[in-house]
């Protein structure tokens, strides 16, 4: 009987020489993130320990990473002393992967991993963050656990009781339209299959428009994959992921992928052909509330952010700053970008996008995940309206209860700001 | 047995339950305060002490969907809420057993709010209606955790284990 990837990983990684969906095993772990939420990670490590008799003794050092992404610089006296003990701690336990509050290697960690050579293919990622999927774009199994979770990981190195999850296939055929892309697919996907249609799955990704999909794009469907359920999203690895990881991640060496057997059994099989697809917008307050631009269009926008994990790469950058160049953002609008992480932000600076969104009038913040999850910097007023490339719109999430996320791409996200109101990117530019 | 304090619909996100401008906020002794903190009105019950220990909440589908914040669980255990679901988001579960939150897991409950609710078996009986609905188990190596006490005891068991060689197969 065959296998899919993460069946094959997890085979791998907990030394069987197979596993099947709804097996438990317990596998080791390659790569243990975690950001500020660290701070709870160090409380509850120590506490697993308390009672022990033994020292507290992190299983690897080298293979956990900490990244300081939601609230940097530090918003407030608790936030910096809540990084400040995860650094004490970081020193004391001589954990290599982190990466402080930097513009050279700062950024959000769900960038700096894979940016940093950190995520290999086959590997087993885990994270307290729930965008850990993010990294099955490079062809590993990467999902987000507690933190409680995560110090039982510190300290023995294997994740308890996993159990293998089913998988549902997804094949993408097509070539995008113009101003259509990744975001609009996994948004469109989301749609269809709602919310909570791959909870407890995998959902693993192949087609003509994957492989020739750059691992930017593949990133953002693999981050999106949790908000319909799914415990990770996969990208089996390729040509692509050598690539990305020897140009990009300064990985040297022949990578080993994992692919799928051809007789791997699936839970279930969708078929997505994108050459039709339009721009898709996630209305309030959910992520699977998606319809076309042209339903919601002409809606007014009070905030327009460009950034996060999902959509603050190079590529996102570049298309936004090329709606946007020799513009202006409209008045009664404001424009926040934020570059997912200090390289991004670098090299937009090198290609002059840096300078396209400020002459337009948008204000360019520092690499994180700023107005994501709302506790920081760019929070809305009572009852405002924002359109935003991250990935959630839940009530509250932009730090306002009463206030109003719409989800798009970059693409709709800065034509929306030249307009003031949520507007079609392809109108008067195809 | 206890009272439905609460009646929610499906997808309830962890924004809703311990929104993230209290993330910095992380032990279970301070995370209570903020349960549900984006509804005044039952936030303000709780603080208030008027939700007594072994009350529940009635929630829909996906319970617990989006962040992994562990804030959400050690939030609602420290009222020592019980939460009865159609079902439940991966992490959200998984946190709630490793931390020892009381969840179950009922496909077609209904309740409402004032209801009282009784635990018999692999059922659900809401004493007031008189209906009963079917309980899924959690499977058994969730249960372990359970039995264990927690992901913590049960950790430090392993740890113990490995320590005097003692082989845990
Ligand atoms: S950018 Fe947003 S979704 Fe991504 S890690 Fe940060 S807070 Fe989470």
């Amino acid at each position: 009987m065959g296998m899919t990837v993460v069946e094959k990983i997890l085979a791998r990684a907990s030394g069987r020489p197979g596993v099947r969906a709804g097996d438990v095993v317990e596998p080791a772990v390659d790569l243990a993130m975690s950001h500020e939420n660290g701070a709870l990670v160090i409380n509850q490590f120590f506490e697993i320990y308390g009672g022990t008799g033994l020292d507290p003794m992190v299983w690897d050092p080298s293979r956990v990473a900490i990244i300081f992404d939601h609230r940097v610089p530090a918003e407030s006296a608790k936030t910096a002393s809540n990084q400040k003990k995860v650094r004490e701690f970081v020193a004391k336990y001589a954990i290599s992967k982190f990466h402080d509050i930097r513009g050279d290697t700062g950024g959000i960690c769900h960038q700096v991993l894979p940016e940093s050579g950190y995520v290999r293919p086959g590997a087993v990622v885990v994270g307290t963050d729930s965008h850990t999927t993010s990294h099955g774009a490079l062809g590993a199994f990467a999902f987000g656990i507690g933190a409680t979770e995560m110090a039982s990981v510190w300290a023995l190195g294997t994740v308890l009781n996993v159990e293998v999850p089913g998988t549902i296939r997804v094949d993408v055929t097509g070539e995008f339209p113009p101003f259509v892309g990744p975001k609009d697919l996994i948004l469109h996907l989301i749609g269809r299959i709602s919310a909570q249609g791959a909870n407890f799955k995998v959902i693993e990704f192949h087609g003509k428009t994957i492989a020739s999909m750059s691992t930017s794009g593949r990133l953002v469907l693999c981050n999106m994959a949790v908000e319909a359920g799914a415990t990770s999203g996969i990208v089996p690895a390729d040509g692509e992921t050598a690539r990305y990881l020897r140009e990009e991640a300064g990985v040297e060496g022949p990578q080993q992928a994992t692919a799928a057997d051809p007789d791997a059994t699936y839970e279930q099989f969708i078929s997505i052909d994108v050459s039709s697809l339009v721009p898709q917008v996630a209305c309030p307050h959910t992520v699977d509330n998606v319809k076309p631009v042209s339903e919601v269009a002409g809606t007014k926008v009070d905030q327009v952010v460009i950034g996060s994990c999902t959509n603050g790469r190079l590529d996102d950058l570049e298309v936004a700053a090329g709606i946007l160049r020799g513009k202006k953002v409209a008045r009664g609008t404001r424009m926040l970008v934020f570059p997912a992480s200090g390289r991004i932000y670098a090299q937009a600076l090198r290609k002059g996008l840096i300078a396209d969104f400020m002459a337009a009038g948008a204000v360019v913040m520092n690499p994180g995940c700023g107005p994501c999850l709302g506790v920081h910097e760019g929070a809305l007023g009572d009852n405002e309206t924002a359109l935003s490339t991250t990935n959630r719109n839940f009530k509250g999430r932009m730090g306002n209860p009463s206030a109003a996320v719409y989800l798009c791409s970059p693409a709709v996200a800065a034509a929306s700001a030249l307009e003031g109101v949520i507007t079609d990117p392809r109108k008067g530019r195809n | 047995m206890g009272r439905v304090v609460l009646k929610l619909a499906d997808d309830i996100s962890t924004d809703v339950i311990y929104p993230g401008r209290y993330m910095a906020t992380v032990l279970p002794s301070e995370t209570p305060q903020f349960a549900f903190a984006d509804m005044t009105d039952f936030n303000g019950a709780l603080k208030a002490g008027r939700v007594p220990a072994g009350s529940v909440i009635v929630a829909g589908k996906n319970f617990g969907c989006g962040s992994s914040r562990e804030q959400a669980v050690s939030a609602l255990k420290g009222h020592e809420l019980t939460i009865v679901a159609h079902s439940f988001a991966r992490i959200f579960l998984q946190n709630a057993i490793n931390l020892g939150l009381d969840l179950v897991t009922a496909p077609g409950v209904e309740a409402a709010a004032g209801d009282e609710i009784l635990f018999r078996g692999d059922t659900v009986v809401n004493e007031t209606s008189g209906n009963s609905f079917p309980l899924v188990k959690l499977p058994q190596a969730r249960q372990a955790i359970i039995d264990a006490g927690g992901l913590i005891p049960y950790t430090r068991e392993r740890l113990l284990h490995a320590k005097s060689g003692d082989s845990h197969n």
